[in-house]
């Protein structure tokens, strides 16, 4: 037994944990009757990889092979994104997709779908999933890609680990000349001035912006967006960048190490922070060259950061509304939540492209997401918000959730019946996969 | 180029000390009794960059063939890194015999017939580098663990005296001492956070520590400091206490 949570710690649970190097201790420990969970590397913020019993896949954690020609990476589920790019940036290769962490294992990525600053052009990390082996709750098990047992691929690509424990996965690497990104900083002085900056940036690969959820009136939604490419050899100017265009430099490691008292994170920090952030960056459109750690995982630098939250832990709060509602619905929540003044420093704003997904969280429209530190108060906001976001058509993304009612994720999620079909019909026997997140949203009982 | 032979090669510490070595540039003899698991990580290795990794089956209670098995190598190392080991509960095993045996024939008995093979060679040879991961178990024995740690202790003044002996001779010993580490020896047992090195810290560790031939290293560095105040206390008082 030990205590363990996700990124948010928030629930904080005792479980008994597990393991594996082999597909055969696996399926040993598929033997033992009962409820049951993989857990990646908790970078999820709630309880999505949280069950008094967890199958640790960290340890299985194998690179299987590479192919130069076609860039296609064949690996264990418990691989890191951040091992992936240490072996292959310096070979001129990158990752498809990436969430704002690399410090997640590529079964992470699958079961929760996740999705990048690219999901306007290259969609989700699950859209390039090749082919991929599942274990299913009976220790059998079962190839499937988007064409081979179909069905079965569709509900484990955001299947949040319920249809068994996925053990290896193919895809393609892109290939890169640099390891840098061409990088456009633009500042926004409000919600609308920042929407028409998303619309018109589409023809860029990579788009995200930092939003002040603080800022009230005026410079409500007042933001700076970021927007980049891969840069090409020709682009760099640095003689030691243009000799080796593919290394970068390792950078800082700083660490929070300890949990900070609860009252560090006031609204008098909070606003100075953003405040400064936001004043950090000159109006106007700027331009430069950073390397692809500073651009995608900026907060990747700082160990532990969710350690500023507290012992009281947090958690963030991201929904995604309909492209139709964008402006209008978006306008509206963001004011709900300046007004409550819960919110936190990081909140992100990206327009999604369109995605056709059987349980994936993007769809073709605006998500925002900011932490919140854990309270009652906002607990109560999140009621709140959580009825705008369904009036609109949106949804919640179960990767970052802990407090979500079943009937929540039931108006909001089209194909919550029939997944919970196919999660009831797979798991029929005496072992069974199930979350606490799953039981909370009713996906499981 | 370089070579170094990792025994208890499937240990997640090993795992880690092994990509250590490889991005460093050395070539990698790997042993350990798991031939299954041992081929999969030679493999990641190779598609994880461009590497010279051999295999070699290896119990290290099968102390006869201990010879043997050193001399059937492809390539004699230019460093040895034993990383074996054997933990159990022992609340749950100490009147159990087998048990017992076991830790003590692991821990210390394989680590002492294996390593003096290698310390012949590499004394005749003039050089070579010898790292054996020992514990702070070993520092003081205690009631939670004191059969392990008896084990620990006698292979780190097994250390101690190689040592001794072929400072003189050209060939660099070192004893490793990690505290907590997150591996599946641990796996679903409480450490606290501030002081559980990583699989990873500790390879960093041990590859920089043979670089500047330290003598006995503690991972994470506050472990000395914890160690030398429980080393301290007086036994009068130490009996009463339950650690
Ligand atoms: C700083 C930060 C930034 C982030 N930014 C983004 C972002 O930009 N975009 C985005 O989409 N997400 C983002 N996330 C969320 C994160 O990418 C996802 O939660 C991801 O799923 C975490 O992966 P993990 O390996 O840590 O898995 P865990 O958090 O441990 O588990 C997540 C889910 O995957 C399941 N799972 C894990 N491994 C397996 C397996 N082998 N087989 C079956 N199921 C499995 C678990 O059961 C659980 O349901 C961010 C998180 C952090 C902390
Ligand atoms: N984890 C800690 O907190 C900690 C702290 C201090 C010291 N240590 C020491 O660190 C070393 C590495 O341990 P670890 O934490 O990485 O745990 P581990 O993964 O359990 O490593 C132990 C390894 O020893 C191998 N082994 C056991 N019996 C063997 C035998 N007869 N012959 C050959 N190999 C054998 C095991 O192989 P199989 O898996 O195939 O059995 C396993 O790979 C050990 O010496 C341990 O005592 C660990």
């Amino acid at each position: 037994m030990r205590t363990i949570s996700d990124w948010g710690n928030y629930p904080v649970i005792e479980a008994d944990v597990a393991g594996f190097d082999s597909v055969g201790q696996l399926r040993k420990q598929l033997e033992d009757p009962g409820e049951l969970i993989a857990f990646g590397n908790g970078r999820s913020y709630g309880d999505a990889s949280l069950q008094k019993r967890m199958v640790l896949t960290r340890r299985f954690s194998k690179f299987l092979s590479f192919d130069e020609s076609s860039g296609t990476l064949c690996c264990d589920s418990g691989v890191l994104l951040s091992e992936i790019l240490d072996v292959f940036v310096p070979r001129g290769w990158f990752l498809p997709v990436t969430p704002g962490t690399k410090l997640i294992t590529v079964g992470g990525a699958i079961a929760a779908d996740v999705h990048g600053k690219n999901h306007h052009v290259d969609g989700s990390f699950g859209q390039h999933i090749l082919s991929m082996d599942i274990m299913r709750n009976d220790g059998s098990i079962i190839t499937c890609s988007p064409t081979v047992n179909a069905e079965f691929f569709k509900v484990t690509v955001g299947g949040m680990g319920l249809t068994g424990v996925i053990l290896n996965a193919s895809f393609r690497l892109k290939r890169i000349e640099t390891a840098f990104i061409r990088e456009e900083t633009v500042r926004a002085a409000n919600l609308g001035e920042i929407m028409d900056c998303f619309e018109v940036s589409v023809g860029w690969t990579y788009s995200v912006a930092w939003i002040d959820c603080l800022a009230k009136g005026d410079s409500m939604g007042r933001s700076i967006m970021m927007r980049g490419e891969h840069a090409q050899t020709h682009e760099l100017v640095s003689p030691t960048h243009k000799h080796a265009p593919l290394k970068v430099n390792k950078g800082m490691q700083l660490a929070v190490p300890f949990r900070f008292p609860n009252f560090a994170l006031n609204p008098l920090s909070m606003k100075a922070f953003n405040f400064a952030y936001y004043n950090k960056c000159r109006p106007g459109t700027h331009q430069h060259l950073v390397d692809y750690n500073s651009f995608f995982y900026p907060l990747d630098a700082i160990s532990n950061w969710n350690r500023i939250y507290g012992k009281r832990g947090f958690t963030q709060y991201q929904f995604v509304i309909p492209k139709e509602a964008g402006r209008e619905g978006m306008a509206r929540i963001l004011k709900r939540i300046t007004d409550s003044g819960l919110g936190s420093f990081l909140a992100v704003l990206k327009l999604f492209g369109e995605q056709d997904s059987f349980m994936s969280f993007p769809m073709e429209g605006y998500t925002l997401a900011l932490d919140f530190p854990i309270s009652q108060k906002a607990m109560e906001l999140f009621k709140e918000l959580d009825a705008m976001v369904a009036d609109y058509g949106g949804r919640l993304y179960l990767a970052k959730d802990s407090r979500m009612d079943a009937a929540m994720f039931e108006k909001t999620y089209a194909n919550a019946d029939e997944f919970r079909q196919a999660v009831t019909l797979l798991n029929e026997g005496e072992t069974r996969f199930a979350s606490l997140q799953s039981k909370r949203i009713g996906i499981t009982n | 180029m370089k070579n170094v032979l990792i025994l208890g090669a499937t240990s997640d510490m090993a795992q880690a000390i092994a990509k250590k070595y490889a991005a460093e540039g050395w070539s990698l003899t790997l042993a350990a009794i798991e031939p299954e698991l041992l081929a999969s990580i030679a493999s990641d290795l190779r598609v994880r960059g461009d590497v010279t990794v051999d295999t070699k089956t290896f119990d290290a209670t099968d102390f006869e063939n201990h010879r043997a098995f050193y001399e059937s190598l492809e390539t004699r190392p230019d460093a040895v890194i034993a990383v074996f080991g054997y933990m159990s509960d022992q609340e749950k095993v100490r009147t159990d015999i087998a048990d017992i045996r076991r830790t003590i024939d692991i821990n210390f008995t394989g680590m002492a017939t294996m390593l003096s093979v290698i310390a012949d060679d590499f004394e005749k040879r003039g050089r070579g580098a010898i790292a054996a991961i020992s514990s702070v178990a070993g520092d003081r024995g205690r009631q939670s663990n004191y059969i392990y740690g008896s084990a620990k202790a006698g292979l780190t003044a097994f250390l101690s005296g190689l040592r001794n002996r072929l400072a003189k001779k050209g060939v660099h010993v070192m004893t490793v001492k990690p505290g907590f580490a997150r591996t599946k020896m641990t796996e679903n047992m409480e450490l606290p956070e501030a002081l559980t090195a990583s699989p990873e810290q500790i390879a960093d560790a041990v590859f920089k520590g043979l670089e500047k031939k330290r003598n006995v290293v503690y991972t994470l560095w506050m472990w000395r400091y914890i160690m030398l105040i429980i080393r301290h206390i007086p036994e009068f008082i130490f009996k009463k206490m339950g650690m």
